[in-house]
């Protein structure tokens, strides 16, 4: 198996592993981009390719294909924020985000929506964004769908998202084909811990070595800790080295200067930068307005194997119960399903001893569904709100609340059915009180009288949004539809913190997409060239 | 939002309880591996070999994973797990947030799963979230590790070439 990113070391791309330098450094460059994720890997490529001298700065370790042994021990550590257990503020929602170069688009399941027209929509309605018409972001997105070689998912679903395909053909519920970035795709179902064929079109094998091709630098295990502010413009970042445990400072401090600089890491590491650099936030609108699409989980047994672990991942979606109300009413809900691994699976499952050992011994024949619920658009569903502990880490607080849980009760109901009409033998909802169900009306009577509250209800979440919300005013917003500080002249935000609600899909292509617009926009005002046009 | 430091203080043992937890002697490795080698059988009850030196060796084992697994979470979660176990090493506190009044080695697994019923079903967040801790460390560990995979018919990851 190639290592293409290891042959483009070979051939001279500079990349720095900061838990080996030995000495404190300077770097200077047009643009200092913080992330190497989705919105990172986009920015830096485009940036390169105006001519720009560009850094990035990533906090985890550079992860390649030949890396990649499909082993959760491995996997969880080294590519996800703290070991793939960050938590928020209560401990009541698991939080899975990447950490390593490509960001959660190394670690990702590969699914690729277009933002909703829905949500921009409402984004241009609410938060007085206007030029984001679904329309004027069409072409952004079909760029990047271009580049990162989306398409419908063209093999059959495994059993795993068979399952809800055939529940809700059974109940008159539409599903559709979910979107991949992949390519030459062997269909194994490992992309969670790092793709060992190069066939996700990740930032890793994508934009990141492009920009490096054209001479950008690439900086792992190098943790952004301050912007430093001179008026209203950002004159340098700095940042500690780590050490190879990734957790330690290993005592080296690095100084990037830069003309601009772009922070793209991620929804609660980039409002936490800025709170630590202490940046004007006059309207108090930092780091609020959090969101995770809080996400419910229901398990059933089958009689055939499901092999939930084998196979793409996810390939089958339903956006039905997006649909039942006003995207402001009562929170609708995405369903897809996760794929299954030993420690995930059991780590998510209630229970101890022998009634959690009873189900491990049938984990070829689990199948899951998740329900992503959206939130941020209800006028009591706000999000959460990231601060800073002692030692300058980010903790995020999201309170779950009655109109969360009133849509949570409908999602565990709507799963357990679909499974049940898809043959299930027994069905559960995670929770810790639930003790499991034989057939539909004993779940649907279940799961009515079922206490839903944090740390008895199992809620996670794979997508962090918002924080540096867009918006049309300084008072509405942290940054401006083009991603540029309303304070800060010469910094921008490229990543899902961008977003004023929740996206009611996967985020990925959200960010491509807006990321792209806004990296083009950028790199023609930085390389004195004419405004790319945008409807 | 309470911290377990602050609902220590008020809430069950006391700050004068909680300072000496912290600093009783041996050293926290040595008191987390006392506790988790009591608690791990109950955890895996069912998927642990009933008896025998496989089963010995397998808790230390998967005392060994937990071990593994705490060092990779951030600097602010490994102190609060140190708390957590502080907290159940210090027979003082053990008797009081955790009901058990004998020593860990001498811990009947059912007073033990009393223990982890009463914290699963508690109706302080924290105590709910200790649990949680515990159940992911273990089962973590547990299933991280290729010879338990038989036993669940996980084939494990293909080959790729």
């Amino acid at each position: 198996m190639r290592d293409p990113f290891r042959e483009g070391l070979a051939s001279g791309w500079k990349h720095v592993d900061a838990s080996e330098l030995a000495a404190d450094r300077t770097f200077d460059a047009d643009v200092v981009i913080v992330g190497s994720g989705a919105g990172g890997g986009v920015t830096a490529e485009i940036l390169a390719a105006a001519g720009l001298t560009v850094i990035i700065v990533e906090e985890g370790p550079l992860r390649t294909s030949s890396d990649f042994k499909m082993r959760e021990s491995e996997a969880y550590p080294d590519l996800y924020q703290e070991s793939a257990a960050r938590k928020t503020a209560d401990k009541a929602i698991n939080i899975l985000q990447g950490r390593c170069v490509g960001g959660s688009t190394t670690v990702n399941w590969t699914s690729s929506f277009r933002t909703p027209p829905a949500t921009l929509h409402w984004w241009q309605a609410t938060h007085g964004l206007k030029n984001l018409s679904v329309e004027a972001m069409a072409p952004w997105f079909a760029a990047m769908e271009q580049r990162l070689h989306v398409g419908l998912w063209p093999l059959p679903p495994n059993e795993n998202n068979a399952v809800l395909a055939r529940g809700a053909a059974k109940l008159g519920i539409p599903v559709a084909v979910i979107p991949r970035n992949v390519k030459m795709c062997w269909n194994l179902g490992y992309c969670g811990l790092g793709c060992p064929t190069n066939a996700k079109q990740s930032m890793l094998l994508t934009t990141i070595p492009a920009a490096l091709t054209r001479g950008a630098i690439l900086i792992s295990r190098l943790r952004a800790e301050k912007l430093e502010f001179s008026g209203n413009k950002a004159v340098a970042l700095t940042a500690t080295a780590l050490k190879q445990d990734g957790l330690h400072a290993s005592g080296v401090k690095v100084s990037l200067r830069a003309r601009h600089f772009v922070l793209a890491g991620g929804a609660i590491n980039s409002p936490a930068l800025l709170m630590r650099s202490k940046s004007a936030d006059p309207h108090g609108l930092l780091g609020k307005h959090t969101f995770l699409h809080p996400t419910l989980i229901s398990s059933g047994l089958f009689d055939k194997p499901v092999r939930a672990f084998a196979g793409a991942p996810q390939s089958v979606y339903s956006d039905h119960f997006l649909e039942q109300a006003a995207v402001d009413g009562s929170l609708g809900f995405k369903l897809e399903v996760p794929p299954l691994h030993p420690v995930l699976f059991s780590t998510t499952l209630q229970g101890w001893g022998e009634a959690h050992a009873r189900l491990m011994r049938e984990f070829a024949n689990s199948q899951t569904i998740l329900a992503l619920v959206r939130d941020g658009f209800h006028p009591e569903s706000r999000g959460g709100q990231v601060r800073l502990r002692d030692d300058g880490s980010p903790v995020l607080d999201y309170p779950l609340n009655d109109t969360f849980w009133e849509a949570a009760r409908r999602a565990l109901l709507a799963m357990a059915e679909i499974q049940f009409a898809a043959g299930a033998r027994w069905v559960t909802p995670v929770h810790e009180a639930a003790v499991g169900y034989n057939n539909w009306s004993e779940a649907k009577q279940g799961i009515a009288n079922l206490p839903l509250a944090p740390l008895r209800c199992r809620v996670v979440s794979a997508h962090v949004m918002g924080g540096c919300a867009m918006a049309d005013t300084p008072e509405r917003g942290v940054v401006s539809d083009e991603g540029l500080h309303f304070q800060i002249e010469n910094l921008s935000i490229h990543d899902g913190s961008l977003f004023p609600t929740s996206i009611g899909a996967n985020p990925q292509l959200s960010i491509y997409g807006l990321v792209a617009r806004n990296a083009s926009l950028l790199a023609a005002a930085l390389a004195g060239k004419p405004r790319p046009a945008i409807l | 939002m309470t911290t377990r430091r602050e609902f220590l203080k008020t809430g069950v043992g006391g700050a004068l309880l909680l300072n000496i937890a912290a600093c009783t002697s041996p050293p926290a490795e040595d008191r987390r591996a006392v506790v988790l080698a009591a608690l791990i059988p109950v955890f895996l009850d069912g998927a642990l070999p009933a008896g025998g030196e496989a089963r010995s060796e397998l808790i230390t084992r998967t005392i060994a994973g937990v071990d593994k697994a705490i060092s990779g979470l951030s600097l602010a979660t490994q102190k609060e797990i140190g708390e957590l176990f502080d907290l159940l090493s210090f027979a003082p506190t053990r008797m009081i947030a955790a009901g058990i009044w004998s020593s860990w080695p001498d811990a009947s697994p059912e007073a033990i799963g009393k223990f982890l019923e009463s914290w699963r079903h508690s109706r302080f967040d924290l105590l709910k979230s200790g649990y949680a801790a515990l159940h992911d460390l273990i089962f973590g560990a547990w299933y991280a590790r290729p010879d338990t995979w038989a036993a669940i018919d996980y084939p494990g990851p293909p080959k790729v070439e």
